[in-house]
């Protein structure tokens, strides 16, 4: 550049930069919490980056391990939970379950269609804060009935239909916090399950009303036991905070099977901030627990069902391989059975949304009427097409696992191994306690060499 | 009348006795005899059938009853009769904590004191207390009734929803949302027919009643404290 060309266009200016820490979503957010004075509340999970699944690769068959023929060769995928105390404990054809999603939360037929494709495929559904309903129960073979702070709808008449009873201290979403439920969303049916008035926001408390800490946990165990004659699984949810100390309080506490839900576990509704901002990662939950189970002598004899993001069969294998007996999908059932689905774009922008960022969950609008009470929008989801659906993908994933399964060489998916794995990067190197692509280390890992 | 020695028998086999009896049953009246503060005695009963726990029981004693009176002639460990259905317990002595926690439906009769948070989450039960109850008493209570014929301890009925107070004594602290009401002729009857069922002599024109401001029912951002 020249002195005339100054002359001729002024000096040169900066190229306008925009900032990484005061960035356009983040200036937005400031600018309606400013307006509105009302935290940003929304359904899903964690939507930020974080170390997850997808930071493995299996290794496969080599030279040193041989794998099993696709299709031909059997690779079972079958899992009993329960077998530690309970009589009756529940078998599972696939170790894929369906997550407890709320009747309130998500509509009579959207939980008739989670029933029915988890049956269908043959697995469990489970129930949510609400109560257990009809559709749910009769459409459900396989039925894990929750047990939750608020007890909304909570008798001892479904706790003995149920084939199995979980207790949940907290959620990967939300460790440490209730649930809410907002007026609109209660119905005269919703209202009257939860025995509150109808329209007024609901409240689900963050602590059980009549238990603290693993001692008591102990008793509580014990009383449901009793009041279904030691007959069925109790399984103990835990959001992904501190595992390997809650798994071990769990299995102290009298656990037959511990359900671990990470940071990117779904929500029906929550404060953003809490959803992004506490808890673990998936990821790095599975192999602390594990440990913890190990050094309890119980592992597999307490099963781990591990959740949080799960949306392929990679994903279940990826657990599995880490040390779960078992996964749950939140989220990815809501999409198999058409939610966020494309084809109600015209309908998302409306909501001044768009079609995959959709999360507003609490607000009972939603357009594939899933996550609603309203009568009209209810009718769009037909439960035995989109239970047919989610069949069908419990089936995909089922068939993923196993192909990657035999490719390690593995008759059973509850074969694999972290020896299988290798990670990307060093994050998901350090969580999953495997080696780092190309190499015989992890971070933390002592000693080296193959 | 049928006896069962708690110590010498075991818990399982006592459920599972009172498990086996039906509307029908004329096996209506059972004592246990050394109950020395065991947890889970009694629970989930669902025939009318009278229990007579002779001593003091540990936690959840009488919980999600339906139907059956159970009267503990001792003092009763936390959670006693939580999530109740219907039917009656009563205790003779003191309640710990919890008591009649999440309870639906039935009365829950308290002799002694309550600690805190009696009738915590309360869903439609009736709980009559004797003495006086701690604090945090009727915590999110929906419905039903908590009397305290004693004093009530702080944040009494806090955000609470439906359910009805009505305290005889001294209220240390009142709970976000609750206020002091109105008693109204309806109330000084429902109150009398409480006070009745729970064998209390007091007068229902010595009690004042408290309830939700309802101010805390839909989110405003002048409630986000
Ligand atoms: C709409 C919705 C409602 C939920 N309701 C409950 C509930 O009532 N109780 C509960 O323990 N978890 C609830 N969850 C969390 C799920 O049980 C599960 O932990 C989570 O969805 C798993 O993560 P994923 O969504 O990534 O699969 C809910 C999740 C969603 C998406």
């Amino acid at each position: 550049m020249t002195v005339k060309d100054i002359d001729k266009n002024g000096p040169p200016r900066t190229t306008p930069i925009q900032s990484a820490t005061f960035s356009n979503p983040i200036n937005a957010e400031i600018r309606r919490a400013a307006a509105t004075g009302i935290y940003d509340i929304r359904g899903g999970g964690a939507k930020r980056r974080v170390p997850h699944f997808d930071d493995l690769l299996f290794l496969g068959a080599s030279v040193s391990r041989y794998p099993l023929e696709g299709y031909r060769e059997r690779c079972d995928t079958k899992v009993t939970l329960g077998t530690r105390f309970a009589k009756n404990p529940i078998e599972l054809d696939i170790p894929i379950t369906i997550a407890g999603m709320s009747f309130g939360a998500l509509s009579g037929r959207a939980k008739e269609a989670l029933g029915r494709g988890a049956s269908e495929a043959g697995t469990s559904t489970t129930t949510g804060d609400g109560g257990m309903t009809p559709e749910e129960r009769g459409h459900s073979t396989k039925l894990v009935y929750q047990y939750l702070p608020s007890r909304y709808g909570m008798n001892p008449d479904d706790l003995r239909k149920a084939d199995a009873i979980e207790v949940v201290v907290g959620q990967g979403a939300k460790p440490g916090g209730g649930g809410m439920l907002l007026g609109q969303k209660i119905s005269d049916r919703v209202a009257d399950m939860r025995n509150l008035p109808k329209g007024i926001d609901q409240r689900s408390a963050c602590r059980h009303p009549d238990w603290t800490g693993p001692d008591d946990l102990e008793i509580k165990i014990l009383e449901l036991r009793e009041i279904t004659a030691w007959e069925k699984p109790i399984y103990v949810k835990v959001g992904g905070t501190r595992p390997y100390y809650d798994v071990a309080l769990a299995v102290k506490a009298g656990a037959d099977v511990v359900v671990l839900d990470g940071m990117q576990g779904g929500t029906a509704a929550t404060q953003d901030v809490f959803i992004e901002h506490v808890g673990l990662p998936t990821l790095a939950c599975i192999r602390p627990a594990v440990q913890a189970l190990q050094d309890l002598g119980v592992h597999r004899e307490v099963q781990l069902i591990v959740s949080g993001g799960i949306r392929t069969g990679a994903d279940v294998a990826k657990a599995m391989a880490l040390g779960a007996d078992a996964v749950s999908i939140g989220t990815a059932a809501m999409v198999a059975i058409g939610d966020n689905d494309p084809k109600w774009e015209a309908e998302y922008q409306k909501l001044g949304t768009t079609t995959g960022a959709y999360d507003d969950w609490h607000e009972g609008l939603d357009p594939a009427g899933i996550t609603t009470q309203d009568p009209e929008l209810q009718q769009r989801l037909d439960p035995v097409d989109a239970g047919r659906r989610l069949r069908n993908y419990l089936n995909v994933m089922t068939l993923e696992a196993q192909t990657i399964a035999r490719a390690c060489g593995h008759n059973d998916l509850h074969n694999l191994e972290p020896e299988d794995l290798c990670a990307l990067t060093m994050e998901a190197a350090a969580m999953a306690q495997v080696p780092l692509a190309g190499t015989t280390w992890w971070p933390g890992k002592s000693g080296a060499g193959f | 009348m049928q006896t069962y020695d708690l110590e010498a028998d075991g818990l399982r086999g006592l459920n599972a006795a009172l498990h086996a009896q039906s509307s029908e049953t004329n096996q209506t009246h059972w004592e246990i005899v050394n109950p020395r503060g065991s947890h889970a005695i009694a629970v989930g009963l669902d025939a009318p059938i009278e229990v007579n726990v002779k001593g003091s029981t540990g936690y959840y004693c009488g919980g999600m009853n339906k139907q059956a009176t159970v009267h503990v002639y001792g003092s009763a460990g936390p959670g006693v009769a939580e999530n109740m259905m219907s039917g009656t317990v009563v205790i003779d002595g003191d309640a710990s904590q919890y008591a009649g926690a999440t309870g639906n439906g039935g009365t829950l009769v308290i002799k002694g004191n309550a600690s805190s948070r009696c009738g915590i989450s309360m869903k439609g039960i009736d709980i009559v207390v004797h003495g006086n109850v701690g604090h945090m008493s009727a915590f999110m209570g929906q419905s039903g009734n908590l009397v305290v014929c004693g004093d009530a301890g702080e944040a009494l009925g806090d955000s609470i929803y439906e359910a009805r107070l009505f305290v005889r004594g001294s209220v240390k602290s009142l709970g976000a949302d609750c206020v002091e009401k109105e008693m109204r002729p309806e109330h000084l009857d429902l109150l009398r027919d409480l006070l009745e069922r729970g064998g209390c002599d007091a007068k229902p024109e010595e009690f004042k009643r408290y309830g939700s401001a309802r101010q805390l029912y839909n989110f405003k951002v002048d409630n986000a404290y």
